[in-house]
C-alpha cells in the first residue's frame, strides 16, 4: 500500500536529507535522489526538504512541476518508459505507445490500479539507433515490434 | 595510487602502463554503450566472462567492456585485437566459438560483416565501409577504452595536451590556438569557441566557471552520449585546458538524468584524474588549482539553453534569462562563465597535441574540424558518424549509411534537432557545414540527422516537432507559448482533415512573429521544422488541407485499411493479430475490416504476408462496399 508520508518514507526522506543540510543550491540533486529512492515525492517530503535545505516551499513546488522527473504521485512498482523521441517516431513508436496504452489500460502519465506499472513517455534514451526503445524498469528493450510488448511486459510480476 | 608531481612523473606512469602491455595479446573487446545494452550487449559479456574462466584463460588474454564503437544497427559487436576481427550481432551462444577460434587464430565465417550488395565479407574492422569512410578522431578511441579505466586512456597518449597546455604554453597561447584553429561550438550554434573563451577571460569578477553542456535535449542526438559514456577522460581534459586558459578553477558538468550511465562514467573518471593528481590542487606540480562537479538536470529541453543551464545548476528551475545579459560576464551565480558543449570540449585535447594548423587543415573554409553525427531513422547503418566538416548528406547517409532501409524510398533528411528543418532529395549533395544546411532552411544544429523514407508524413512530422516544442517551450514568454500551440492547433487540424484554405497563410505568419519576437532560441526557432517542410512538402499540405488526403498513409483520421478481397487468402493472420477483433473472417472465408471498430493501428498491414499483400490503406477515397456474403467463400483449386 502506498500513502503520503507513511513511516519508512519519512525515514529514507531524512536519511537523505542529512548530508545536505543549507544546501540550497543541490535542491535539484536532492529532489532527484529522493524522487529515485520512494518513485514519487510526498509532500510531507516536500516540506521537510524546504526546512532542511532553507529553500522557500514555493520554490520547491516550482522545480518540481517544472521538471518532468519528478512526481506528486505514487508511482507503480515499475515504469514502463516509451521513447517518442525523433528516431523512434520515425520508426513506429506512436504505435508502440498506442499498444502499451491498450495493453496495460492506462494513458500515459498514469499508473495502473493494482500499482504495478506506471506509464510514461520520454524524448529521446539516446539509443536511438535501437529504436522504437521501450524501457521497463531499468531494462531497455530495443528495436521493438508491436508484437513483443505484450510479452515483455506480462513478464513481470 | 600516489598523485603525480610532474609531468615527468605522467611520462612516467604512461611508459609503466604501456610497457605493462602487450601488444601481441589476445585480447576481446565487447561494447557496452546504452545502445548496446538495450539489445543485449550485457549477456554477451557475461558469457565471455564464464567461458573464459572454463576454459581457464582468464589469465592468457584480456576481456574489456569498451564505449560505443557507433555501429550501433550491428551491435552487439565483439572486436577481437591484436588482427581487430570485427564480429557483428554476437550473442552468448556465439562466444565459445570465437574464443576458441580465436586461440586457433581462426575466423568465425558467419559472425563477420558481409557486403549487402557484393556478398562479400569483411574481416577487419576499419575495412568496413561504414567506418573505411569515416575520420574518426574524437570517437575512435570509444572502442579501445574502458571508460572506467583512466589507464585506458594514459596508454593511448591521453593526458600529453594538458602538460604540454600547462607547461609549454601560457593561457594566452593556449587562446591563441583555440583561435587559429578556428574551433566553433558543437552544440549547434557554431559560436567561436575562443572568442566566448575570451569573453570570460577577460569579464571582471572572480570566481570564473567553465561548464560541459551534456544535456543533449534534440531527440534523435546520442553523439554526447557515447562520449560522455565511452571517453570521459578526453573532456575532462579539454575542460582542464579551457579552463587553464580562461583562469577558471572550478567546473561544471551537466548530464541529463536520462544519461545514468554517462553520469557515473564521468564521476568515475573525476575520481580518478583526483587520485593521479590530474584535477585538484596543484595540478601535475604546475601551480594550477582546477576541481571539477556534476550535476544532473531532472528532463527539461529548455535547460540545455546557456542561460537556463546555469539557473539550473544553482539549484533553479531552468528557464532562460534574457540575453543581453551575457553569460561570459554574468552568468553561473552572477560570475564570469563559459559553457561548451561535450564535443566542443574533446577537440580541445586534439588542438593542443597536434596544433592548430592540422585541425584547420580538416573541413571546410568556416567550419573546421570533424564533427559526429546521429543517423538514424530509415537508413540501413545507423549509428554514429564521425566525418570532416563539409562531406557531402549523400556520402554521409549512402556511402556511410549504407543508403534507406527496407528498399524504400529516400524522402527527406531532418538536420538540427527540434529547431532544423527537412532537407529533400535535390539538395543531397549539399556539403554539411555551419553555413551550408542554413541556407537551406535548416542548420546542423549538434548533429542530428534523421533519415525518412515514403512512409513518412511530413506534415505529421512538422506537427511532431511543434508539439515537442509546445511541451518544451518553458512558457516565460508569450509569443514562444502562445505561438507555438497555436501552430499546433493548426497542424492538428490539417492532419485530422479540417484544414482550411487560409491555414499555410496562417502558418507562416505566426513562424514570422515567433522568430522576432521570442525571447530565446527555443521559440525563434521552433517554425523552422513547419518552414522547411512547406518549402519542400508543400504538395502534401495541399492534399491534406484541399482533397482530406495523406499520401503518406500516416494521418489517422484520413485513412483506412480495406482488405482486397482478390488478394486474400484467408489465412486468419490479420484477424488473430487485430487488437480490437475489427477482423471478420473464418477459414476459406474471405476476411473484412469492421470499419467502426478499426483503431487504424495498422498491425494488419504489417503481418499478411507480403506474398499476398491484401492490406490496403486508402486514403481520400470511399472504402469501397463490403463484399456480398455469397462472394465470401474461397473456392480453392485442389
Ligand atoms: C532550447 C535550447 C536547447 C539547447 N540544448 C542544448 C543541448 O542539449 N546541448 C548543447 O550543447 N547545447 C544546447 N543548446 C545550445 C546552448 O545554449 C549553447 O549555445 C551551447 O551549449 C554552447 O556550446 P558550444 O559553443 O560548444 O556549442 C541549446 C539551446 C537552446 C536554445
Ligand atoms: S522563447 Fe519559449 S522557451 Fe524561450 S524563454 Fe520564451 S517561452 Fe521560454
Ligand atoms: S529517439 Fe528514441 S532513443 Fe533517441
Amino acid at each position: 500500500m502506498v500513502t503520503d508520508n507513511s513511516e519508512a518514507d519519512v525515514k529514507k526522506i531524512n536519511h537523505i536529507l542529512a548530508g545536505y543540510k543549507g544546501e540550497s543550491n543541490l535542491l535539484i540533486q536532492v529532489l532527484l535522489e529522493i524522487q529515485k529512492e520512494l518513485r514519487w515525492l510526498p509532500k510531507e517530503g516536500l516540506i521537510r526538504i524546504s526546512q532542511e535545505l532553507n529553500v522557500p516551499l514555493r520554490q520547491v513546488y516550482h522545480a518540481v512541476t517544472f521538471y518532468k522527473a519528478f512526481s506528486l504521485v505514487p508511482k507503480g512498482k515499475y515504469t514502463v518508459t516509451v521513447c517518442v523521441g525523433t528516431a523512434c517516431h520515425v520508426r513506429g513508436s506512436p504505435r508502440i505507445l498506442d499498444r502499451v496504452e491498450q495493453t496495460l489500460g492506462i494513458n500515459s502519465g498514469d499508473t495502473t490500479p493494482d500499482f504495478k506499472f506506471s506509464l510514461e513517455t520520454v524524448n529521446c534514451l539516446g539509443c536511438c539507433a535501437m529504436g522504437p526503445v521501450m524501457v521497463v524498469g531499468d531494462v531497455y528493450h530495443g528495436k521493438l515490434s508491436l508484437d513483443q510488448v505484450r510479452r515483455i511486459l506480462d513478464s513481470y510480476d | 595510487m600516489p598523485k603525480l608531481k610532474s609531468a615527468l612523473e605522467l611520462e612516467e606512469l604512461r611508459e609503466g602502463i604501456v610497457s605493462k602491455r602487450d601488444p601481441s595479446r589476445l585480447c576481446f573487446t565487447v561494447c557496452s554503450g546504452t545502445a548496446c545494452l538495450a539489445i543485449g550487449s550485457q549477456p554477451t559479456f557475461a558469457a565471455f566472462e564464464k567461458e573464459l574462466e572454463k576454459q581457464g584463460l582468464k589469465d592468457r588474454v584480456d576481456l574489456k567492456p569498451t564505449g560505443c564503437p557507433g555501429f550501433c544497427e550491428q551491435g552487439p559487436i565483439v572486436v577481437v585485437y591484436p588482427q581487430e576481427i570485427c564480429y557483428l550481432h554476437v550473442q552468448p551462444e556465439d562466444v565459445a566459438e570465437i574464443i576458441s577460434q580465436s586461440m586457433k587464430g581462426q575466423i568465425v565465417e558467419r559472425l563477420l560483416y558481409v557486403d549487402p550488395v557484393t556478398g562479400k565479407a569483411t574481416s577487419r574492422e576499419s575495412d568496413i565501409p561504414f567506418y573505411l569512410y569515416q575520420k574518426r578522431l574524437i570517437l575512435g578511441n570509444n572502442r579501445l577504452i574502458d571508460a572506467t579505466k583512466i589507464e585506458d586512456y594514459i596508454a593511448l597518449g591521453g593526458y600529453k595536451a594538458l602538460p604540454k597546455a600547462l607547461f609549454d604554453m601560457t593561457p594566452e597561447q593556449v587562446l591563441a590556438e583555440i583561435e587559429k584553429a578556428n574551433l566553433r561550438g558543437r552544440g549547434g550554434g557554431g559560436f567561436p569557441t575562443a572568442r566566448k573563451w575570451k569573453s570570460t577571460r577577460d569579464a571582471p569578477g572572480e570566481p570564473k566557471y567553465v561548464i560541459v553542456n551534456c544535456d543533449e535535449g534534440d531527440p534523435g542526438a546520442f553523439m554526447n552520449r557515447a562520449l560522455m559514456e565511452g571517453n570521459p577522460h578526453s573532456v575532462l581534459e579539454g575542460l582542464t585546458i579551457g579552463a587553464y586558459a580562461m583562469g577558471s578553477h572550478e567546473g561544471f558538468i551537466y548530464v541529463r538524468q536520462e544519461y545514468p550511465l554517462a553520469a557515473e562514467n564521468i564521476a568515475i573518471a573525476i575520481k580518478q584524474a583526483e587520485d593521479y593528481g590530474l584535477l585538484g590542487k596543484n595540478i601535475l606540480g604546475s601551480g594550477f588549482d582546477f576541481i571539477v562537479k556534476v550535476h544532473k538536470g531532472a528532463g527539461a529541453f529548455i535547460s540545455g539553453e546557456s542561460s537556463a543551464l546555469m539557473n539550473a545548476i544553482e539549484g533553479k528551475v531552468g528557464e532562460p534569462r534574457p540575453k543581453y545579459i551575457h553569460t561570459a560576464e554574468k552568468g553561473l551565480w552572477d560570475k564570469p562563465s563559459c559553457l561548451n558543449n561535450v564535443e566542443t570540449w574533446a577537440d580541445v585535447p586534439f588542438i593542443i597535441n597536434n596544433g592548430a594548423e592540422w585541425f584547420a587543415s580538416i573541413g571546410t573554409e568556416g567550419s573546421k574540424g570533424t564533427k559526429i553525427f546521429s543517423l538514424v531513422g530509415k537508413v540501413n547503418n545507423t549509428g554514429l558518424v564521425e566525418v570532416p566538416l563539409g562531406t557531402s548528406l549523400r556520402d554521409i547517409i549512402y556511402r556511410i549509411g549504407g543508403g534507406v532501409s527496407g528498399n524504400k524510398k529516400f524522402k527527406a533528411v531532418q538536420t538540427g534537432g527540434p529547431s532544423g528543418g527537412c532537407i529533400p532529395e535535390q539538395y543531397l549533395d549539399s556539403p554539411v557545414d555551419f553555413d551550408e544546411l542554413t541556407k537551406l532552411g535548416a542548420m546542423m544544429g549538434s548533429g542530428g540527422m534523421i533519415v525518412t523514407d515514403e512512409d513518412t508524413c511530413m506534415v505529421d512530422f512538422a506537427k511532431y516537432f511543434v508539439h515537442f516544442l509546445s511541451e518544451e517551450s518553458c512558457g516565460k514568454c508569450v509569443p514562444c507559448r502562445e505561438g507555438i500551440s497555436h501552430m499546433l492547433d493548426i497542424l492538428t487540424r490539417i492532419t485530422e482533415g479540417k484544414g482550411q484554405a487560409t491555414d499555410v497563410q496562417l502558418l507562416e505568419d505566426l513562424a514570422r512573429m515567433l522568430k522576432e519576437a521570442s525571447l530565446c532560441a527555443l521559440g525563434q526557432t521552433a517554425a523552422n521544422p513547419v518552414l522547411t517542410t512547406l518549402r519542400y512538402f508543400r504538395p502534401e499540405y495541399d492534399a491534406h488541407i484541399n482533397e482530406k488526403r495523406c499520401p503518406a498513409g500516416v494521418c489517422k483520421d484520413l485513412i483506412a485499411f480495406y482488405i482486397e478481397p482478390d488478394k486474400c487468402q484467408a489465412c486468419l493472420i490479420c484477424a488473430r493479430n487485430c487488437p480490437v477483433d475489427a477482423i471478420n473472417g473464418g477459414k476459406n472465408l474471405i476476411h473484412v475490416i469492421d470499419q467502426s471498430r478499426c483503431i487504424k493501428c495498422g498491425t494488419c498491414f504489417d503481418v499478411c504476408p507480403p506474398r499476398f499483400g491484401a492490406i490496403k490503406k486508402i486514403s481520400g477515397e470511399p472504402v469501397p462496399a463490403l463484399i456480398l456474403e455469397q462472394d465470401r467463400v474461397i473456392q480453392r483449386k485442389s
